[in-house]
């Protein structure tokens, strides 16, 4: 065969325009889609097939629950202005704001374990009822889409802390629809579970 | 990127979408195999109730003789659907010909993420080792059916084995790693196209893949969901699908796991189908050195279907204790997508309608697909209504209807594919004559063993019983039992000779023809089998998929997709 330069398979322009990893992305999180919707629509049966179910306000600390909601929003607009950062080239910036969001993130799974450790005192478990299954089984997954973030936002600051080359917006563009679909699950699940 | 040159790399944990095609086809093919044999199992002992099995039996428990007991056949019949769907057909439609064909049939390199491609074969493998491990923990194989309907599978009260756990697992992680493909194959196919290669310039195949991995896309993280709170019912102690005295803190909903398992089922059987529908495309178009009659009209209609299929899966459920009322839109709903159906079958019969039509082994295979898909597809309208399907839904007619869709197509349409493919993946092609007699036992037995099981369900045989002569009414089936369990005999033999014709043709010295059935799609305009990276320079298309028997030229039947624009010729 000819030994013709061949350039990497994913280096070159695509047939769409679009990159491909954040065509990926885009596509993961359809898939991420349904499989929240699996989850809350089975909680939303649960609920209204059940003869009785507690008020939420009894059981959950509204308040920090609330001021986690505020954290997870913050994360956001820190990783938006990341995205800018990446965008002007601010290799500073842009590392300075996604540790701020990993930082925020980690917050938020801080006061959540704070929270189970506390409702599972006051006798609310994974097996108490099933709003406490439902509970846990929501929040839990989402915590760990939240820790897979954190990661994902650590690898990439730590990665682009230094370089000659102009910065490849493409990752943080890719790891930002991902953190923005993390927290808009938390706001699903904050009304839905807390609130209603 | 240079050719890996380490063994490791190169056949073990490559990134080459043909290699990670090699590895799903044999590892699919393992699993075929075993699958087969529980058939082959439970047609012997419903022929045979409570007789003892020569050798099979053996294998399966030592202390019971060779006699297949009812908690072992409702093991059997468990791995034996679940193996198939999950662990053999996927692989092999999806993982082995969608990862080796797309990048080929759209003029790419490589897929658009190549380690991620590694990754979803490695996820599929390590499923593979858990769902195997299931035979030799305590209690042994799952038994709760390759639905797993709930309570059945939720409460370890009624199925304490370790192994219904780990089935669950091994099921998610053949999910996962479908779930990666579809992300691959989409971006791939949307992104990685030659220059020319339009959407309505791609074959058939390749529309079957990408309509299969949206499928695939939005309904496998369904099945996850489900199964993960199954796991969680099973080893915490939750109880979203247990109710009633198994529930003591409160109840969840039985009937909430059979819609959430249907919603991801339906879909499932469209993104077995699919890769096959596709392949017959392309398959009868070069057979009968035709074009594809109706391009646009298949690939729209199989659009549709893609739509529809995903708002059908309360037909699965009219017997559950649904609503009637919802039960009749689910009714319109699955009658209506015989429309398109119909249209793309039309589609087929006119591309063969006086086609120049040349019997090799692949389109004999293609023509078989053909007739047990219409019987398939057509005794799906008796299940899709209400009314009928109350009387039929217990008894063997389901079971004969979805091995005609899923089970006859399905392998005859896998297999057309290998012959078809074989020369491109591995540089030699499949003894003809061999793959005849191949194709004659294999037609005549999976129609001695599918059809009788229609013809009883109608006489009213129950499924699901290990030993239906224990009720007075049953026992006038026995002969079409004996029928069923002989063909199946049968249909194992003819497999022997398809095992002795791959093995001997792989042995053989390869003769690398680029081009073994005068085709025109983009996989055979490079060598086989194709050099890493897959194309010297990356083609460039100028014209549909089926260029056949074109009048623009006189000395040959077909015009390559990347032959440039002929001189003279309104091509």
């Amino acid at each position: 065969m000819t030994t013709t330069v061949l350039d990497p398979p994913h280096a070159h322009a695509t047939a769409t325009g679009i990159p491909n990893l954040k065509l990926g992305m885009w596509l993961f999180l359809a898939s991420e889609v349904m499989f929240f919707t699996g989850l809350v629509g089975s909680y939303v049966v649960l609920r209204l097939g059940s003869r009785e179910w507690p008020d939420p306000s009894s059981i959950l600390g509204l308040n920090v629950l609330a001021f986690n909601t505020f954290v997870l929003i913050t994360s956001s607009v820190t990783m938006a202005l990341g995205l800018q950062a990446a965008r002007e080239n601010d290799r500073t910036r842009l590392v300075r704001f996604l540790g701020a969001t990993a930082a925020l993130g980690l917050t938020f799974l801080a006061i959540k374990l704070l929270d189970y450790r506390h409702l599972v005192h006051e006798g609310f478990t994974p097996v108490s009822s099933l709003f406490g299954s439902c509970y846990f089984m929501l929040t839990g997954f989402h915590g760990l889409h939240v820790l897979g973030g954190v990661t994902a936002l650590t690898v990439l600051a730590l990665k682009n802390r230094r370089g000659a080359a102009a910065i490849d917006a493409t990752p943080i563009e890719a790891c930002g629809l991902y953190w923005h679909f993390v927290d808009l699950v938390w706001i699903v699940l904050f009304a839905i579970l807390c609130l209603v | 990127m240079s050719e890996p040159t380490s063994f490791l790399r190169r056949y073990v944990f490559s990134t080459d979408h043909k290699v990670i095609g090699k590895q799903y086809l044999f590892t699919g093919l393992f699993f075929l195999l075993v699958a087969g044999l529980f058939a082959i199992l439970i047609r012997w002992q419903i022929a045979h109730p409570f007789q003892p099995m020569p050798v099979l039996g053996h294998l399966l428990s030592s202390d019971s003789h060779g006699v297949v007991i009812p908690t072992e056949y409702s093991k059997l019949f468990t791995m034996h659907g679940s193996l198939m769907v999950f662990f053999a057909v996927t692989p092999i439609l999806i993982g082995a010909f969608g990862n080796f064909i797309i990048p080929l049939q759209i003029g790419a390199r490589d897929m658009s993420f190549p380690v991620l491609n590694m990754l979803s074969y490695w996820v599929y493998a390590l499923g593979s080792v858990a769902v195997l491990s299931v035979f030799f923990v305590s209690g042994g194989a799952a038994s709760a059916g390759w639905t797993a309907y709930a309570p059945l599978s939720s409460s370890v009260k009624i199925t304490p084995g370790f192994g219904q756990t780990i089935w669950i697992v091994a099921i998610a992680f053949s999910g996962t790693s479908t779930l990666l493909g579809a992300i691959n194959y989409i971006a791939t196919i949307l992104n990685e196209r030659c220059p020319g290669m339009d959407l309505m310039r791609m074959p058939l195949t390749t529309w079957g893949f990408f309509y299969t991995s949206i499928l695939n896309l939005l309904w496998v993280p369904l099945i996850a969901a489900a199964l993960f709170m199954l796991v969680l019912d099973r080893t915490v102690g939750t109880s979203f699908f247990t109710a009633g005295p198994l529930a003591p803190r409160g109840g969840g909903q039985p009937l909430l796991y059979q819609h959430l398992f249907w919603g991801f089922g339906h879909p499932e059987v469209y993104i077995l189908i699919l890769p096959i529908w596709g392949l017959l495309g392309d398959l009868l178009a070069t057979f009968s050195r035709k074009p594809a009659f109706g391009y646009r009209a298949t690939v729209i209609s199989m659009g549709v279907i893609v739509a529809v299929s995903q708002v059908v899966w309360g037909h699965h459920m009219y017997t559950a204790g649904m609503n009637p009322i919802l039960g009749k839109t689910f009714m319109f709903l699955t009658v209506s997508i015989s429309m398109p159906t119909a249209i793309f079958f039309f589609n087929w019969l006119a591309t063969i309608w006086g086609g120049a039509i040349q019997l090799k082994t692949p389109m004999l295979f293609a023509l078989g697909v053909v007739f047990v898909f219409a019987l398939g597809g057509l005794t799906g309208l008796f299940n899709a209504v209400q009314a009928l399907d109350v009387y039929i839904h217990d008894t063997t007619f389901v079971v004969g209807h979805f091995h005609y869709t899923l089970a006859a197509s399905v392998f005859f349409g896998m297999l057309a594919g290998i012959y078809f493919w074989f020369p491109k993946m591995f540089g030699r092609a499949l003894d003809e004559r061999l793959g005849k007699v191949h194709f004659a036992i294999s037609f005549l037995a999976l129609n001695g063993v599918f059809a009788p099981m229609m013809v009883m369900g109608v006489g009213g045989a129950l499924r699901r019983l290990a030993d239906p002569s224990h009720y007075e009414l049953l026992r006038k089936f026995s002969t079409w039992n004996q029928v069923a369990w002989w063909s199946a005999f049968a249909l194992l033999g003819g497999q022997l000779v398809f095992a002795y014709n791959f093995v001997r043709t792989l042995a053989s010295r390869p003769t690398n023809v680029q081009n073994p059935w005068n085709a025109t799609t983009l996989e055979w305009a490079t060598s086989s089998p194709p050099p890493h990276e897959n194309f010297p320079a990356i083609p460039v298309v100028c014209r549909g998929p089926y260029e056949y028997s074109s009048p623009a030229v006189a000395d040959r039947d077909f015009i390559a997709q990347n032959e440039p624009a002929l001189e003279g010729a309104s091509a």
